[in-house]
């Protein structure tokens, strides 16, 4: 079948305008290139010739839309992922937070908890957990069980040690967690201060005030106009002189924001409220 | 209110290159042949080890009559600028003419994805788009490739014979026809009399 591209976008922007007016999910400003990937993925997963039988399907089996959440929010990630964004807040960020009496982070589209980990081992290295809140926010709830569930496969471990050591983890990954049936659970100490919520940077607002924000390769997904409203949100969020990690590929630079932050590490973009 | 057909007019013509194994030497052919006045922005993913920093800005600009940057995050295409993809991520071409970084799951693979570049662009480009499949030892881009096929872009594969790897071209002309078949030395000169219109 030929599945005429103007057509696709027609039926592309009712599905998410459905699914906005039936689950409150905005998908309305994400990346249409991103989104019809996605969408056009979801199709084959679910079996589905065009993009309004999918749309009939959210709408009217409840068990539906859970399903394809997980189609729209894939979640990439891994811990300690670029080393040197990790040693960048280690070495320049940790030391100017512990002038603080509590220290708040938000780790803004958290997916399945490997960078909440990261940060909490951090931390703790650095003597700061103890007096530490870590928000850990994301639109999936499946993403969110499983970051507070702590669980990952035992294959990624490798991965991960690799990470942590180039990161400059000053211990052995392996001391976090303990392994058994080929997964690894990480120690449930490192999530005693880390709050899992649901938030969505298209729709929410400000929860609390925080000196670190670390938000990667989420904003890519976004169109301009909701990356605007994130560092809007991110700006409002921070202390004076708070920072904010981004993906190694991102940046305010360009944003209607540029002007509301500094670089503070360059190359691994780590930026300061001015 | 009423959506119109997809409209392309407004985007400048966009050379959309992928190349694997040996595509370095193969640009190193290519990309100097360009000329300063180039109708058309050119954007281009070659696979490369994620880990390490992309060189291949460095390489090249130098040797090329055309700017050339690493793509950020929703630049908006301009005609007569070269664009590399950073490793680790894909690059896609949004359907008003910006390019987007994308970190999905590697396809073939492959993070950037010759394909995701290709079908994105197919998309947003349609006959507005140059495709152009360089050495490879693997089957990404030809997927991609029967997409511009489709949706009517131009669409050049380096000869197998003349590519270090041949396994990609030659996978790309299995699944579709394909309008040039060139040596590497060929393309450039090829891109650079094409009418963008």
């Amino acid at each position: 079948m030929t599945y005429a591209a103007a057509d696709f976008d027609i039926e592309l922007r009712l599905l998410i305008e459905a699914i906005y007016l039936k689950y409150s999910y905005d998908f309305r400003n994400y990346s249409p290139a991103s989104m019809k990937r996605r969408v056009a993925h979801a199709l084959q997963q679910f079996d589905c010739q065009t993009v309004s039988q999918l749309q009939h399907r959210v709408i009217h089996d409840a068990d539906c839309f859970p399903a394809l959440l997980q189609y729209l929010t894939i979640p990439v990630s891994e811990m300690f992922r670029d080393p040197g964004y990790f040693s960048a807040l280690r070495e320049q960020v940790l030391p100017i937070l512990h002038t603080y009496p509590t220290i708040k982070v938000w780790i803004a589209g958290c997916s399945t908890g490997e960078e909440v980990y990261s940060m909490a081992i951090m931390l703790k290295e650095e003597g700061l957990l103890d007096r530490a809140i870590i928000y850990a926010t994301d639109i999936n709830p499946h993403s969110l069980q499983k970051a507070e569930a702590g669980i990952y496969p035992l294959d990624s471990m490798a991965l991960f040690e690799r990470n942590y050591d180039k990161a400059g983890g000053t211990r052995s990954l392996s001391d976090y967690c303990t392994s058994a049936y080929g997964s690894v659970l990480f120690d449930k100490s490192l999530r005693r201060n880390v709050i899992f919520a649901d938030h969505s940077l298209a729709t929410d607002s400000v929860f609390s005030e925080v000196q670190l924000i670390s938000c990667r390769n989420v904003l890519i997904y976004f169109n301009r106009e909701l990356q605007n409203r994130a560092f809007e949100l991110f700006h409002q969020s921070l202390v004076h002189r708070g920072f904010l990690g981004l993906g190694s590929k991102e940046t305010v630079q360009f944003s209607e924001f540029a002007g509301e932050f500094e670089s503070f590490a360059k190359t691994e973009r780590v930026f300061r409220k001015v | 209110m009423r959506l119109q057909p997809r409209d392309t007019r407004h985007l400048p013509p966009t050379v959309l290159i992928g190349g694997s194994a040996g595509s370095v030497e193969a640009l190193g052919l290519i990309l100097p042949a360009l000329p300063a006045d180039l109708g058309a922005a050119v954007v281009i993913v070659v696979h490369l080890p994620s880990s390490s920093p992309s060189l291949l800005v460095d390489i090249f600009a130098p040797r090329m009559a055309l700017p050339v940057a690493e793509v950020h995050d929703k630049v908006q295409l301009k005609a007569g600028r070269v664009y590399f993809a950073p490793p680790d991520y894909h690059v896609l071409v949004e359907p008003e003419g910006q390019l987007t970084l994308n970190d999905d799951p590697p396809v073939h693979f492959c993070r950037p994805a010759i394909d995701l570049l290709f079908e994105s662009g197919a998309d947003a480009l349609g006959k507005r788009a140059v495709g152009v499949l360089l050495t490879g030892a693997n089957q990404d881009g030809a997927a991609g490739m029967a997409a511009l096929v489709a949706a009517g872009a131009t669409t050049i594969v380096q000869d197998p014979a003349d590519a270090q790897a041949p396994f990609m071209p030659a996978s790309a002309l299995r699944q579709t026809t394909v309008e040039l078949i060139l040596p590497a030395r060929e393309i450039g000169p090829a891109l650079a009399a094409h009418a963008y219109g």
